[in-house]
């Protein structure tokens, strides 16, 4: 058994992370569909969306170019990080610059990417998350299990006992604005005391080196604009042309991460405080992260993984996710989205088993804003995977020996005749079937047979009357 | 009669022939003749969605050499493999240049059974039936493959006795998935678990599908756990119906 089997069985024995998840996919799923109200609009944001994303990976060089030196114009400095420990050393080398000791984050996937708060705490600094989800998955040192709802795996009782354990509070399960309040008051210190923070970047635009952050509880805007120094990070494949998309890349964001028609905070962040300005971080550092991606540009059949826009909405949808939950992958990035990003990022081939973890149900590809057909792309990095397999192994012997019956009506027709030997149909199901279901009995007669006794029907064959 | 091609699939050929019959019975009712090719195998899905896309090709040829033969239409009653030859021929054998013409061509003279005669069959025969009520369980090609699931609705839209109940989470995986059942059992069997039980929590007197996958999974479900499945193919409940009305 794989540790990703045992991932997978765990998860699936644990009643309460059961109910927690469908509960939370239920709420999220209704509250999408909810959302689009205007289908036609809908789909006018999505084309719009769909073209600007998915012609990005052939126009990668030429958009990072200028969105570096837009924003060096900015003020921002651009740093880029050929993989995750790269962009590790980035940060430390800007952290120790200023002698900071204090980190306050908002919410970024890219930072967990790099494992970031780990790097930090081994260098001595501390790091707090300041998004409310992320917060408590910091305190049960826990890893995300969704990307915009990192905690959606717990549920209030969960998170009260978490609160009354690690901050010695008198939590009330049953009262989520006393819950927030809690983390609030605590998160409220950290925000003064920051010497760093930190942000990811939804979208950041070439043309005018804007970074785009959403975000629902103003961490965000606190994490880059209360320290002297935000550090924002992103995958490459973050960037867009310019702020012409951004009205409908946000209408579908929104409405597929959360159900939402807009968040609470649209941050578009354009450079460190001016010498006129009050407030704002002295200074803006923008690390830029490739980690495997410009490969993945440049695999046409699997280039469509940077069009993502980290929604969220085909994990919500997913039936594997919805039974498992995100930790049970074992990646940053969970269900169909991380199935297909994850083998191909640096160091991932340890993670093409998730393949096996998808029956191409279709529903990602459906529930998409951004019409990536993540089935094909599974389908295609399974087809990768076994072209890499020497001709020996198991599976691909069995599947040549499946086609040699296949590509001949008279085999096929034997191997028929020979499933109906009693004992002998029952071992076409090995037992990672069987163990949870009987395998079917073949019936008395095949359909060939049945319709060549039942009447002339070969006569009426063409194909049979030429020969 | 007008002729159509009959694709049995090799699920219908070895597990559920009747239902091969049924579609033929209704192919007739519509007006069509059936002709089946005895040289017919399997459409290739099985390797093709397990990453063994050489291999499935070859039997993907094998498939459009039998049915291109002639023109006719060619009818095939699961949404799975009809959707296969419709969707992902053309695909899969775009770097064979003798046979991507080909795939194209018998790609669009390809249907699901259902989504072919739903707007065919004398319903009007229907009349004093006995009351019944019937699940359905949407497949996920039915879904979102070829759009058939309407087609299924549709048709017992037009059967004024029967009772149609959609379970809830109607259009969720059943968890079969083909050799995903097999490589990730334990998360397709919760899947297939909770697709009985809403399947079940409708109380209708029968299951259908238009898809004998699924079929087989829940039914080796029940089996195993020792409860019932009443089920059938679309076709065979549909022949049925017509078969009661003229009887």
């Amino acid at each position: 058994m794989t540790p990703f089997n045992e991932r997978i069985i765990e998860a699936l024995e644990t009643p309460e992370l059961r109910s927690n998840l469908r509960g939370a996919m239920d709420f999220l799923r209704s509250k999408r569909s909810l959302s689009i109200e205007d289908y036609a609009l809908w789909q006018q944001h999505q084309d719009i969306a769909t073209d600007v994303r998915h012609a990005l990976p052939q126009q990668l060089p030429e958009l990072l170019e200028q969105l570096e030196q837009s924003c060096t114009r900015n003020g921002i400095e651009v740093h880029w990080a050929a993989d995750a420990s790269d962009a590790r050393k980035i940060f430390l080398q800007i952290a120790q610059a200023t002698n900071a000791t204090r980190v306050i984050k908002g919410k970024s996937m890219a930072s967990e990417e790099i494992e970031l708060n780990t790097h930090l705490e081994q260098h001595g600094i501390e790091s707090t998350e300041s998004d409310m989800g992320e917060f408590i998955v910091q305190l049960a040192n826990e890893k995300p299990s969704h990307i915009i709802m990192p905690a959606l795996h717990k549920n209030q009782e969960q998170i009260a006992e978490l609160f009354n354990q690690k901050l010695n509070e008198k939590a009330d399960a049953s009262d989520v604005d006393q819950l927030i309040g809690i983390g609030r008051k605590v998160l409220r210190e950290k925000f003064k005391q920051a010497d760093i923070g930190v942000s990811g970047v939804n979208f950041a635009a070439a043309k005018s080196g804007t970074l785009c952050l959403v975000e629902n509880e103003g961490n965000g805007r606190l994490s880059t604009s209360v320290p002297n120094c935000h550090i924002a990070i992103m995958g490459i494949d973050k960037v867009i042309p310019d702020l012409s998309s951004l009205p409908s890349l946000l209408y579908l964001l929104t409405r597929s991460a959360t159900g939402q028609e807009i968040t609470s905070y649209v941050n578009l962040i354009s450079g460190p405080r001016k010498p006129d300005e009050l407030d704002g971080p002295k200074s803006v550092h923008l690390i830029i992260l490739d980690n495997g991606r410009s490969s993945i540009a440049s695999d046409p059949a699997l280039a469509a993984t940077l069009a993502c826009i980290r929604c969220g909405a085909c994990m919500n949808h997913c039936p594997v996710y919805t039974k498992i939950g995100g930790h049970a992958y074992g990646t940053t990035y969970p269900g169909p989205i991380g199935q297909v990003i994850s083998p191909q990022l640096d160091g991932g081939e340890e993670h093409n088993e998730l393949l096996n973890a998808c029956s191409l149900n279709g529903a990602c590809g459906e529930a998409c804003p951004v019409n990536i057909e993540l089935p094909d792309m599974i389908r295609e990095l399974r087809n990768q995977r076994s072209a890499a397999q020497p001709n020996h192994t198991g599976e691909k012997m069995v599947w040549h020996a499946w086609r040699a019956i296949h590509q001949s009506p008279r085999l096929y027709q034997l191997t028929s005749l020979m499933m109906r030997i009693p004992g002998l149909s029952s071992l076409l199901f090995p037992r990672r079937w069987t163990k949870g279901r009987t395998s079917p009995t073949p019936a008395n007669n095949t359909l060939h047979a049945l319709i060549k006794a039942k009447t002339n029907h070969d006569n009426r064959d063409p194909q049979h009357e030429h020969k | 009669m007008k002729r159509v091609y009959l694709f049995g699939t090799c699920l219908i050929d070895n597990y559920y022939p009747e239902a091969g019959l049924d579609a033929i019975e209704l192919l007739s009712l519509a007006g069509f003749e059936s002709v089946f090719p005895q040289s017919q195998t399997c459409c290739g899905q099985p390797p093709y969605n397990s990453g063994y896309a050489t291999q499935s090709a070859a039997v993907a040829m094998q498939t459009v050499d039998t049915f291109l033969y002639a023109e006719y239409p060619l009818i095939v009653p699961s949404a799975s493999c009809a959707g296969m030859i419709k969707n992902h021929y053309p695909v899969l054998l775009r770097d064979h240049p003798e046979y991507e013409k080909k795939a194209i061509a018998l790609a669009s003279k390809t249907f699901e059974l259902v989504d072919f005669i739903v707007d065919k069959l004398p319903y009007h025969q229907l009349t004093s039936n006995t009351p019944v009520t019937a699940a359905l369980h949407q497949s996920c090609s039915a879904l979102r493959e070829t759009g058939s699931a309407k087609s299924w609705i549709k048709l017992i839209g037009h059967m004024p006795h029967v009772t149609l109940n959609l379970p809830c989470y109607a259009e969720e995986c059943c968890g079969f998935g083909g050799t995903f059942s097999i490589k990730s059992p334990e998360v397709s069997l919760a899947m297939t678990k909770d697709k009985y039980e809403h399947l079940v929590a409708t109380k209708s007197q029968t299951v259908i599908s238009g898809d004998c996958g699924c079929l087989i999974n829940l039914k080796g479900y029940a089996k195993k756990n020792g409860l019932a499945f009443p089920h059938q193919h679309i076709a065979s409940f549909a022949k049925q119906q017509f078969d009661e009305a003229n009887s």
